[in-house]
């Protein structure tokens, strides 16, 4: 079969499933609960995203795990998205140097 | 709407860098499993998403069916549509038809988060800023990566790995200091996530963050409502 198919098929499912709900949801959400609900879903997804996979994101745990502190740290003195982002990588990059 | 603009494409830069090293990554596993850089590019370009491609990839070089190809898209991508209504309420009154038709092409892991921490209601023209530097990020990295291989030092692209991650956690960890929920919330999710990961094996990743999330919040909804105030303003 040709790629080009494959492809179709890949992005317009991944499309639909992004669009249909992003454009045929116009109805303000009123319920308490569902309110409340729509308001964790962005931290919820982002800790299950993070959690254990940071420890694997570097190929060494060490490493991983010196940037998931600086991380910490950093985001709890709420530091910019991008220092704090560079920052861990950055001490993930320095720990590989000392071990 | 210029202020948007270039508000929407400095927010993201960090998501750029992130997708950089990560499609870097997918253009390299792409080309091994017998793409050329065209095709990587193309799919990075149409899909503008990591664990789906990847799984994608997979399908092409076995010869799967398309079936299996639109099932297993949908069962990695299914939680776009969960960040697509979690936005839909979020948007600025400018955001018509056409606008919502094309913004919703970026909903992404990364431009979910960022758009879901803003405090004013969502623009188009932020949003286009923020996809627009996200996806040259996200294509570029894929056309290097299948270019140049493994040019980059181990060292360096590895640290690279902690980019996006390093980014989540800035966004939800000062929510935490302020609110009960979201820190109830955060490590109900991340204590789910390890069980999935270390006991419930057999669970795809796709579906395992589908779950946590769902039952988290759920949780988190049910336990510590959102003051209705506090709906008023977007947060």
């Amino acid at each position: 079969m040709s790629i080009a198919v494959y492809v179709l098929v890949m992005a317009g499912v991944t499309y639909l499933i992004r669009m249909v709900p992003f454009t045929f949801f116009r109805k303000k959400i009123t319920s308490r609960f569902w309110l409340s609900f729509l308001h964790y879903i962005p931290y919820a997804v982002l800790s299950a995203m993070t959690i254990p996979a940071i420890f694997y994101s570097t190929g060494s745990m060490p490493t991983a795990i010196a940037g998931t502190v600086v991380a910490l740290v950093m985001a709890y003195f709420e530091l910019p998205l991008i220092a704090v982002a560079l920052g861990a990588s950055l001490a993930a990059f320095l720990t590989g140097l000392v071990l | 709407m210029k202020k948007d603009l270039v508000k929407g494409m400095s927010h993201g830069i960090p998501i750029m860098l992130g997708y950089l090293s990560v499609s870097f990554g997918f253009g390299i596993l792409a080309v091994s499993k017998g793409l050329d850089t065209l095709w990587a590019s193309l799919i990075s370009l149409t899909n503008l998403t990591s664990a789906g491609q990847k799984a994608g990839v997979d399908i092409i070089a076995a010869g799967g069916t398309l079936l299996q190809m639109a099932l297993v898209q949908v069962t990695i991508n299914m939680r776009y549509s969960l960040m697509a209504l979690s936005l839909s309420q979020r948007l600025d009154k400018s955001f018509t038809t056409p606008h919502r038709l094309a913004a919703s092409y970026g909903i992404t892991d990364e431009i979910f988060a960022v758009c879901a921490a803003q405090k004013t209601p969502l623009t188009p023209a932020y949003m286009y800023g923020m996809i627009l530097v996200a996806t040259i990020g996200w294509v570029g990295g894929t056309v290097m990566g299948a270019l140049a291989g493994q040019l980059l030092p181990d060292a360096v692209s590895s640290a690279l790995g902690l980019v996006l991650y390093g980014m989540f956690i800035a966004i939800v960890i000062p929510p935490c200091k302020k609110e009960r929920g979201v820190l109830a919330v955060s490590a109900a999710a991340a204590v789910m996530s390890l069980l999935f990961y270390y006991v419930f094996t057999k669970v795809s990743v796709g579906y395992a963050v589908i779950i946590c999330a769902v039952a988290a919040s759920a949780a988190g909804a049910w336990l510590f409502p959102v003051a209705a105030e506090k709906e008023g303003d977007g947060t």
